[in-house]
């Protein structure tokens, strides 16, 4: 057992943070709240807190990374310095410069690339401050984001995680979950289809456990699809469907 | 991986052959390409592994050296997972710092070989909060022909089980004399890696596929079948039941895979 390990997860049919098994963290966001960026998102969820910022379709630079038949989607996950309990290094490591990546190709599938030759679409993420789920809560920003910023879209990508704590298969994983869990399965679809466009895991899952968690991962992105929804409308008004 | 230049013509040539059954190098679509693993290939490093998947060669070296451990694990070894995508191996491939792809490679690797705890820190420890043995694992391609996930797990584990620790004395590494001690390696984690071409699901894509794929997954099962790892690829989607699907039908795949580990009898050292 790690130091500062709890000795259950689950007390009483409640997890360490009040939540039931299959129940999310508190989840707010809010389109449109950058004056300079072309579309942004600012998310709470649970204790994390991040912005994303859209700007493009622009001018790509470096010029050569241009594509003639679509536009480039560029995603930059990044920490403040102050987000975590022991401080960050400041600038990309090893870690955001994955979830840049997965982010990237989370988000790829959805953007009309085609109609904006020539062009780079940037998605900036901040993590402001974290409590474990921030690759879901960046990627649920960021596609607030580019909505925001009036790219067309097919659909919004909402994400969410799900994993295993003391033997228990739960739905979106807090700090000390996360820290002290057996697995993590983060994933992103497009609701629309169903269909997914992020999925990683570890830690150690049966087959069972595995089927489990990413059906209630996909039940939870349903739900942080709705609070996107919610804020677009929120912002831009109109009808309720 | 890098995408090197595609033409949609080829593209349009890969998938038109998968509407037929068939595959460009004539596999069947859960079928590995052919896979060697040799092992005490470096005599520098404390373990090594040369893979090969068809044309895909990649030499996998352990390293051993001692050092502090983390303060929150006082009594655990540490683990350190690179990866090297030299020009030397690829026309795609450029010099330089590590860029995401590479990133990604060592992460996901290393991902496998961490959370299968395959190999057992805890005996790593030599003074607990003050020195411990680090192992480096380091990724090394040396002719990218696709699927470097796969091959570099294999070659990573393999690489494990044939490390022996160097002599210690007095807390400081003599390279030169190597100890009959063999590194703790209590699992065999080995990835597997599916791509999605056009609806079709293919195992093992080669370099061709692995241009034009739409998206791929890699699991990561250890020796119980257990899922250990796993990463999604590629810009577009798979559906749900395609993913269940694959995690299903990977398992067997690494029970093939793992059948290539040299056994610990054949291990050269």
């Amino acid at each position: 057992m790690k130091a500062g390990e709890p000795e259950e997860f689950i007390i009483d049919g409640k997890r360490l943070d009040g939540r039931r098994v299959d129940e999310l963290r508190p989840l707010k966001i809010e389109a449109g709240v950058l004056k300079r960026a072309d579309g942004s998102a600012y998310l709470e969820w649970g204790g994390n807190r991040v912005l994303a910022a859209c700007y493009g379709p622009r001018e790509i630079h470096p010029r050569h990374e241009a594509n003639p038949q679509r536009a480039v989607l560029r995603t930059y996950y990044s920490m403040a310095p102050f987000s975590v309990y022991e401080r960050k290094r400041p600038g990309p490591d090893r870690r955001s410069m994955e979830i840049s990546k997965v982010t990237r190709q989370a988000l790829e599938s959805v953007v009309f690339t085609h109609l904006y030759p020539m062009t780079a679409i940037d998605v900036y993420i901040e993590i402001l401050q974290a409590q474990a789920g921030t690759r879901c809560a960046g990627i649920t920003a960021a596609s607030v984001a580019l909505a925001d910023a009036g790219i067309p879209m097919k659909d919004l990508v909402p994400a969410c995680a799900a994993g295993k704590v003391g033997g228990h298969i739960v739905l979106d994983l807090f700090d000390i979950e996360d820290n002290y869990g057996e697995a993590d399965l983060p994933v992103a679809i497009v609701p629309r289809t169903g269909e997914v466009s992020l999925l990683q895991m570890d830690g150690n899952l049966t087959q069972e456990e595995f089927e489990q968690a990413f059906k209630l991962a996909i039940k939870g992105c349903m739900q942080v699809y709705e609070k996107q929804k919610e804020a677009l409308r929120r912002r831009y008004g109109g009808s309720q469907e | 991986m890098k995408h090197e230049i595609i033409v949609d013509v080829k593209r349009d040539h890969i998938l038109n052959l998968l509407n037929s059954g068939k595959r460009i190098d004539g596999r069947a679509f859960d079928e590995y390409r052919e896979v060697s693993v040799e092992v005490g290939i470096n005599q520098r490093a404390e373990g090594s592994a040369l893979v090969k998947l068809g044309r895909t060669q990649v030499m996998v070296g352990v390293k051993l050296s001692v050092g502090e451990p983390f303060p929150d694990m006082p009594d655990s070894g540490v683990l350190t997972t690179n990866a090297e995508l030299i020009p030397l191996a690829s026309p795609s491939f450029e010099r330089g710092p590590p860029d995401e792809d590479t990133v990604e490679l060592a992460r996901v690797v290393d991902r496998a070989i961490r959370e299968s705890r395959c190999i057992d820190l805890e005996k790593l420890c030599i003074s607990e909060g003050e020195l411990v043995w680090i192992v480096f694992i380091d990724l090394h391609p040396l002719d990218y022909d696709g699927n470097l996930f796969d091959a570099c797990t294999l070659g990573a584990i393999a690489a494990l089980k044939n490390a022996v620790f160097p002599k210690l004395e007095d807390g400081r590494v003599d390279y030169k004399t190597k100890t009959e001690e063999k590194l703790p390696i209590v699992d065999t984690p080995v990835e597997v890696t599916f791509a999605k071409i056009g609806g079709h699901i293919l195992v093992d894509p080669c370099l061709e596929e692995e241009e034009v794929l739409d998206a791929r997954l890699t699991v990561g099962y250890n020796e119980k079948g257990e899922i250990v790892a796993m990463q999604k690829g590629g810009s577009g989607t798979f559906t749900q039941e395609e993913i269940l699907d694959i995690v299903r039908r990977g398992r067997e795949k690494a029970e093939f895979l793992r059948k290539h580990l040299p056994g610990d009898a054949d291990g050269k050292n």
